[in-house]
């Protein structure tokens, strides 16, 4: 849930602004002599979800990677929140990933810590009550149906179940941004539905701005055309056809570069020979 | 298969390794006037160094020092000062083979631990959690083992040298006929200022080596299950190279400090 408006780092251009939640400006990025993300422009709104879509090896995972300061790239700029990320040092990036959270392909959960300790871990690093820890842990395992999973460690988990811890270790502090890795990556039909109703729930009930990385289509229109009804505790379709407002929008990368960016209904509708053989796969 | 080793690119790499390395080093020891320090962290390896080291560090001390007194009994009785090793047990295993002994066994299993798990925590993206969670693991990870590593090496060494010199006064005693109170008596009284400081100094340089290199090649693991078993292999290797040469700069340079030749 946002909780304050961060003050505007960026100069140059000023094509940031407070409705911003991350900008990419002409960002440019090799490893060794191979051109994965070539000029990428783009910009993520507060309130919004978007899904980058490409085949294997286009960036997809390198754009959060980014966007978290993880790494840094040849040329261009990145901010998050108004702060340039680009030009921050290590030590100032540990203050604004608080504020940002990010769930990772295999969900990297610390595999010494049990449950609780990954998902509080966050907590225990700024010396919260235990108490205080405990209760907060709870109630976002409760909201990843988890609860039962508190004194258990990552590798007594399952695929799906481990994701939902990672999702809840996420998104614990209530950050204002959320990175998506492939987050139903390897999963079967039912437990990416459960992980993608998730989203749509953080998405509705906190308005988290999202960039969710994924392989999967369906995902993403799931995303585009459901929305989370907190009175049944489920996500519901939007009548059939209608891509309502529900700021989700689409990202699509080909050859290290950005060629479809728009809604559902776009993309749907694109007459680009690339974009209909993508979609009819 | 076309061969791409170019001279100017591996001098540049390496380079660039032991400038990674310098900076690992540096940030292991700056971490400690910044917060947040891991006392807990630090504690938990601590016990880890210590107490799991302790029985081989004091085994491996214990025969050195018998096979020291073994060794030096044969030439010392051809001169008939015979009685003298307890001197020589003594400067031998505290000045030079109690720190390194402890630290070529620490170096051994330590290095290797610390590379495996950090290198595993690498390459499933745990260290890039960490980081995306707002903790710096250098600071979480790296400072606690450095500091536990120099501080329980320290005190193994201490205990090092006591099962070395009880090693030799086994033998002196038992195999020699000596007399077990004037082999302590003359291993006591020949140790000098010099001799006990440069013996505790040396352990702080090598615990220092062991977790850096341990910790440096296991944050650079590349290469899934793979690159870690290569990182480890290389962690152990290079702390044992380093604590050997190392030794050498460390013996003259306090030499030259204490005026000892």
């Amino acid at each position: 849930m946002p909780s304050s408006t961060q003050p505007l780092v960026g100069t140059g251009a000023s094509l940031v602004s407070g409705q911003d939640a991350i900008v990419f400006e002409d960002v440019v990025l090799s490893f060794e002599k191979n051109l994965v993300l070539d000029g990428i422009s783009f910009r993520l709104a507060r309130g919004e979800t978007k899904a980058i879509f490409g085949i294997s090896g286009t960036g997809k995972s390198t754009i959060l990677k980014l966007a978290m300061g993880l790494i840094k790239p040849d040329s261009g700029r990145i901010f998050v929140l108004g702060s340039e990320v680009t030009a921050m040092k290590e030590e100032e990036l540990f203050e604004l990933r608080r504020k940002l959270g990010m769930v990772f392909q295999e969900s990297a959960l610390f595999d010494s810590l049990n449950v609780e300790e990954n998902v509080g871990f966050r907590l225990m690093e700024e010396h919260l009550p235990y108490a205080e820890i405990h209760q907060r842990v709870l109630e976002v395992l409760r909201f990843v149906e988890l609860e039962h999973t508190f004194k258990m460690f990552p590798s007594e988990l399952s695929g799906g179940m481990r994701r939902r811890v990672a999702i809840a270790r996420a998104i614990i502090t209530q950050p204002e941004v959320l990175l998506y890795d492939s987050p139903t990556g390897g999963l079967d039909p039912v437990t990416s539905t459960t992980i993608v109703e998730l989203l749509v729930k953080q998405r509705d009930v906190y308005k988290t701005s999202a960039l969710l990385v994924t392989h999967r289509l369906q995902d993403a229109f799931i995303m585009a055309t459901h929305t989370f009804n907190s009175q049944t505790n489920h996500m519901e379709p939007l009548p059939e056809g209608k891509y309502r407002n529900l700021h989700t929008n689409f990202l699509l990368l080909r050859d290290a570069k950005i060629i479809f960016e728009g809604n559902a209904s776009e993309l749907v509708y694109s007459q680009d020979e690339y974009i209909k053989e993508y979609l009819s796969q | 298969m076309e061969l791409t080793f170019s001279p100017t690119e591996f001098a540049k790499s390496k380079v660039l390794a032991v400038q990674e390395y310098s900076l690992l080093a540096w940030q292991s020891i700056s971490n400690l006037v910044r917060h947040p320090r891991y006392v807990a962290d630090m504690l938990q390896q601590a016990d880890i160094i210590g107490f799991g080291f302790l029985p081989i560090v004091l085994a491996a001390c214990f025969f050195t020092g018998a096979a020291l007194a073994l060794n030096s009994a044969a030439s010392l009785s051809r001169f008939g000062a015979i009685n003298v090793i307890g001197q020589l047990v003594s400067v031998g295993i505290v000045r030079e083979l109690g720190p390194v002994l402890a630290g070529l066994v620490v170096a051994g299993r330590n290095s290797s631990g610390m590379a495996s798990e950090l290198g595993s925590m690498v390459v499933t993206e745990q260290i890039d959690a960490m980081r995306a969670l707002g903790t710096d693991p250098t600071k979480k990870l790296v400072t606690p083992r450095v500091i536990s590593t120099i501080i329980m090496l320290f005190f193994l060494t201490i205990l090092g040298d006591l099962m070395g010199l009880l090693g030799g006064g086994v033998v002196a005693s038992a195999l020699l006929g000596l007399d077990y109170n004037a082999y302590w008596s003359s291993a006591w009284q020949t140790l000098v200022y010099s001799d006990v400081f440069m013996g505790l100094t040396k352990p702080l340089v090598f615990g220092f080596i062991i977790a850096t290199i341990g910790c440096y090649f296991g944050l650079s693991a590349k290469g899934g299950t793979q690159g870690v078993g290569r990182a480890t292999t290389e962690a152990v290797v290079a702390a044992m190279i380093l604590i050997i040469v190392v030794d050498v700069f460390v013996t003259r340079l306090l030499m030259l400090l204490l005026s000892s030749y």
